[in-house]
């Protein structure tokens, strides 16, 4: 089977790929455009580590093809800091050492952030179901909630 | 893996027909994805529809039914205010499958020709009567929801047919539907027992009923003792352990690391109690959010 030729937009740039169509979005962003922030844990879509947006919406890179991404705009999390200046996400789960060995911290930062765009004022509640598919088996999950919530709250007060 | 994108139901039916080997049809992909990537189901033919004009498209009909391309993902019809409120228990069953991200990406359509006797979503539209445009090699034809799966892993659907479009029939007055799953955790799991009930009121007495249970056969089950149980009453008590008594009767399910036969049976009329008297309530025009909600 011949490579199939994919023009698509990763976090605002116009990028373009030659892939087997069996290659998933996640081995395309890895292994051909060296974007190595989305992690490959289960590789089924149950552990979220390989969270990126899809036009905006949140998904697993593991359960899209990357013959899928054509002509689609694609959000990893080297797209969420702005240049030197990290996102107020990126900032609090330092702040509150919301990760340790930090495998499951760039899916959870890309979910967080697609949360916050949607509510930002959510509940403690739908922050954990909302999150309930980005596995983390170091950290515990609290801390990742606090910052979460804290996060939300300062942007809130920021508006 | 020869993969496709055809830009017509038509053309689709045309490359499965004529495809040999294994053809899988792609939508959201969470399960066409997992069964690639454990070697469980590896295609030859892989055929994407979403560049289909509609697959994409939640439609309310003049009529007041709805038509569901087969390619909108669970969260798509969750932030449908109009669908939400005229059918909360076929959107609220939908989105109880999988993780936010699985939401993304995961359809009705796909749920229901995976055919796991646990598709969360599959009970929901049996309750609503709601049908599938079925697209083949000799053109269109409808088929009842109820009618495609036929047993674990297996549909109804010959070479070269697809589901090309979803029909909910029109809500009407003093009506409502409701789902529920037991699962052991609160969430991303699969359902042990499932049951949908859609009905219609006139005044506080129950005059359609349709119940539907999941993970207690090998396929979906559409229980007519457990709607005639309640159908004629005003759900009082009485009304609602004969609903549970018929749907516990209806029951055939298998013993698995999930559930026994005996709980499965058991819980699958404590849900139909419960699921009911939702339904009810929102027939009489309450709010009742789903788990998501």
């Amino acid at each position: 089977m011949s490579k199939i030729h994919v023009s698509t937009t990763v976090n605002g740039d116009a990028v373009e790929y030659l892939c087997d169509p069996r290659e998933t979005l996640l081995d395309c962003l890895r292994d051909k455009l060296s974007l190595t922030g989305a992690k490959e844990g289960c590789g089924t879509g149950d552990c979220g580590a390989c969270s990126v947006t899809l036009d905006g919406r949140l998904v697993c890179s593991c359960l899209v093809l990357g013959v899928e991404a054509e002509g689609k705009e694609i959000g990893t999390v080297e797209g969420i800091a702005e240049g030197d200046v990290l996102h107020p996400l990126q900032q609090k789960f330092i702040d509150y050492a919301a990760l340790q060995c930090g495998i499951c911290t760039p899916g959870i930062l890309v979910a967080a952030k697609a949360l916050l765009e949607q509510n930002p004022d959510p509940t403690e509640e739908e922050v954990r179901f909302w999150l309930a598919g980005n596995l983390c088996r170091c950290t515990g999950y609290d801390k990742i909630i606090r910052a979460v919530m804290d996060t939300a709250k300062d942007m809130r007060e920021a508006v | 893996m020869n993969y496709h994108s055809p830009a017509s139901f038509a053309e689709a039916s045309r490359i499965a027909a004529d495809a040999s080997g294994i053809t899988r049809f792609l939508a959201g992909g969470t399960d066409v994805l997992v069964q690639l990537r454990a070697d469980i189901v590896t295609p030859d033919t892989l055929i994407d529809i979403k560049k289909i004009p509609g697959t994409g498209a939640i439609t309310r009909n003049a009529d007041g039914s709805w038509t569901l391309g087969v390619a909108v993902p669970g969260a798509e019809l969750g932030e449908h205010a109009g669908l939400v409120a005229d059918w909360p228990g076929v959107v609220e069953a939908m989105n109880l499958v999988g993780s936010t991200q699985v939401q993304g990406r995961a359809t009705l359509t796909g749920n229901l020709c995976n055919g796991s006797p646990a598709a969360d979503s599959v009970p929901a539209m049996v309750a609503a009567s709601m049908t599938a445009t079925v697209t083949g090699p000799n053109g269109d034809r409808t088929v009842a929801v109820r009618d495609i799966p036929t047993g674990p892993g297996k549909t109804s659907l010959a070479k070269g047919e697809l589901v090309s479009a979803l029909h909910i029939p029109p809500r009407g007055e003093n009506a409502g539907d409701a789902y529920l799953r037991f699962i052991p955790r609160s969430e991303m799991d699969i359902a042990v027992v499932g049951c949908a009930v859609n009905l219609r009121l006139d005044g506080d007495t129950v005059v359609e009923a349709r119940v539907s249970l999941g993970a207690v056969a090998p396929t979906v089950l559409l229980v007519e003792d457990a709607a005639a149980a309640i159908i004629g009453s005003t759900l009082d008590d009485a009304a609602l352990d004969r609903l549970a008594a018929a749907a516990s009767a209806a029951c055939k399910p298998i013993n698995d690391k999930r559930g026994t036969i005996e709980f499965r049976t058991e819980v699958a009329g404590v849900l139909a109690k419960r699921v009911a008297r939702i339904a009810y309530a929102r027939a009489k025009g309450e709010i009742i959010k789903g788990h998501h909600g």
